[in-house]
């Protein structure tokens, strides 16, 4: 019974924090239909802002989350810009874009290992406070508890900005539809360009916790982050920001039970909830029908 | 002569030559593996061609097949003892019997098929490099087949499995089949309207595919030797695989292969001594491509001649 406790509330912290690691993808999908295979490779610069904050400028890492929010910003007008609309008019733009994005992701990776090197890299727990703290008497480190605190509060940003602002009425009007969107006058381009930024910013702010959740980081991680993040978006259902929260939780519990229970079948975890579910409701858990062939 | 006739002359003489060019090359050019390698990216590329060229579905997992031929044959003749050759034709069929449990995939659209496929190949790896199961797949510790070892033999296999995948390529560019496959690529409700049985088109173009990719696991597997679970599910090659396919053009025969020529040749002078700057040149490469040139090389021709082979 201890270690279900265990599993079950490390399982919900996580589970927090893989909500904020997909919500980035999940927005950028539903926006814009198109598959940010790079945005693992997001999260693994967002890791690397946070470390060089740590140790090069010997800051709170925490303070990178500002100072890369703007960063991020910055690179998703950029990159909306540089190849949505031209891919946008093409004759299969969500497959196409995946392959652009994959290449995108290949580019960042090789580039942050000019940057970085193949090494390692680690910041210590205890940069987020020290010690732990006793939920349901099981002992949890402190650092996990500050990183869910601050997915939560990511995530509750992104579900005020969808929810109870202009722009982000704007943004879900585009997810139902751009054309009507665009008929009744709103900027589709311009909307969807910042919901790029928010996406991107969202993977650097998920990545500045990445170094206390998963442990050592190195330019390698984008690819296995992108897999996890798409197994947690698909389980909350692709296109719909806020379920992702649900597949975040499902996956971190999934994933904490396995590795206390099966220990060395945990890597299995993610692709079979991600077959399962595909199979089983393609739509994710809240989705409507859209994907069928 | 009728065009088609034509056409399928032209397709035919070219897979002689370069069959042939491939039995001749080890004569006066002695890289053998080289020569090995491109062999079994032309036939990777072809195969997944059948897939993604003629019903546009990405498979992301192809892989999957290829380690799972790789393994099948080598556990074969390791295990139970059976010859090489029928070890390897049953490393295609179990390939392929994979592929019909994945059947279901093809229900998914788009980017969903590619990821679900990417998974399903993840697991896979995952299940075979499992520990747990070291009595019978080694686990992480790879696979040692030296007792069969034969480098002429095993080079002749794959040239026999690139001329068969340029058959199946040829095949469906030239047949009623491959049309049918292309219309419902282009629109299946039309294609089904129009008489055909787009469930299973798509499944039988499915299945050839992952049964070449497990064959050319299988002579791999054969032609190293010794390999590790993570050499023959290194996503890397379905990546190869799926970016020669693209640079060159899709649902063509001989896009694949010049892609592969390309490329292949490219990653051999820069790749191996320098990764990074490799990662970087592809990942530019493919951005372009998208951006400017979406079907390949192939589709320069395409403006001079209207028939590409």
């Amino acid at each position: 019974m201890e270690l279900f406790f265990y599993a079950l509330i490390s399982g919900i912290l996580y589970g927090i924090f893989f909500a904020l690691v997909g919500i980035g993808l999940n927005l950028i999908f539903g926006v814009m239909r198109m598959v940010n295979l790079a945005h693992g490779d997001f999260i693994m610069l967002g890791a690397f802002g946070a470390w060089l904050a740590y140790s090069k400028l010997n800051m709170n890492p925490l303070l990178a989350i500002p100072i890369e929010i703007f960063i991020f910003m910055i690179i998703g007008f950029g990159v909306y810009y540089a190849f949505v609309p031209r891919l946008s008019k093409s004759r299969d733009p969500e497959m196409l874009s995946f392959i652009l994005f994959f290449g995108i992701a290949q580019i960042i990776e090789a580039l942050a290992i000019f940057a970085f090197g193949n090494n390692q890299k680690s910041i210590p727990f205890s940069t987020l406070g020290k010690g732990s703290i006793s939920i349901l008497s099981q002992s949890i480190p402190f650092s996990w508890v500050v990183s869910a605190a601050i997915s939560l509060l990511m995530i509750g940003f992104v579900y005020y900005y969808l929810y109870f602002t202009r722009t982000g009425y704007a943004t879900r009007a585009i997810m139902s539809s751009p054309e009507e969107a665009s008929s009744v006058g709103i900027d589709v381009s311009k909307i969807s360009a910042f919901a790029m930024g928010i996406g991107l910013s969202l993977a650097a702010i998920a990545g500045v916790l990445a170094p206390f959740m998963i442990g050592s980081i190195d330019p390698s991680i984008g690819a296995s982050l992108t897999t996890t993040s798409f197994a947690i978006v698909v389980i909350g259902s692709l296109g719909k920001p806020i379920g992702t929260i649900l597949g975040g939780i499902i996956y971190g519990l999934a994933m904490m039970f396995m590795q206390t229970y099966l220990a060395s079948w945990t890597n299995l975890v993610p692709y079979v909830i991600l077959i399962l579910i595909l199979l089983v409701k393609p739509s994710g858990l809240l989705g409507k029908k859209v994907r069928n062939a | 002569m009728r065009k088609k006739n034509i056409r399928l002359i032209i397709g035919i003489i070219l897979i002689l030559v370069m069959t042939a060019l491939f039995a001749l090359l080890p004569k006066i050019y002695n890289n053998n593996f080289l020569l090995f390698n491109i062999m079994l990216y032309i036939a990777l590329a072809e195969g997944l061609n059948l897939i993604y060229g003629f019903t546009g579905y990405l498979p992301f997992g192809y892989v999957g097949f290829f380690g799972i031929g790789a393994y099948s044959a080598s556990l074969l003749i390791l295990l139970l003892h059976v010859g090489v050759v029928p070890a390897i034709l049953l490393g295609g069929v179990a390939a392929s019997i994979v592929g019909i449990i994945l059947t279901p995939l093809l229900r998914l659209s788009g980017a969903y098929f590619a990821i679900a496929n990417l998974a399903a190949s993840q697991a896979i790896y995952y299940i075979i490099s499992n520990p747990h199961l070291e009595n019978i797949t080694q686990g992480p510790y790879g696979i040692m087949l030296s007792s069969v070892y034969d480098a002429t033999a095993s080079y002749n296999a794959m040239l026999i499995v690139m001329f068969f995948a340029f058959m199946l390529v040829l095949f469906f560019r030239q047949s009623r089949f491959g049309l049918s496959l292309m219309a419902i690529r282009e629109d299946s409700i039309t294609a089904s309207v129009a008489g055909v049985n787009v469930v299973l088109a798509r499944t039988i173009a499915w299945l050839l595919s992952a049964f070449v990719a497990g064959l050319c696991g299988g002579v791999f597997a054969w032609y190293t030797s010794v390999f590790y679970p993570e050499t023959v599910f290194s996503l890397n090659i379905s990546i190869f695989a799926i970016v020669f396919v693209l640079f060159g053009g899709a649902a063509t025969l001989i896009g694949p292969l010049i892609g592969t020529v390309i490329l292949y040749g490219m990653y051999n002078f820069i790749g191996i001594s320098t990764p990074q700057y490799f990662q970087l040149i592809y990942g530019l490469l493919i951005v372009m491509l998208i951006m400017f040139l979406p079907n390949g090389v192939v589709s320069l021709f395409k403006k001079v001649k209207d028939y590409v082979p």
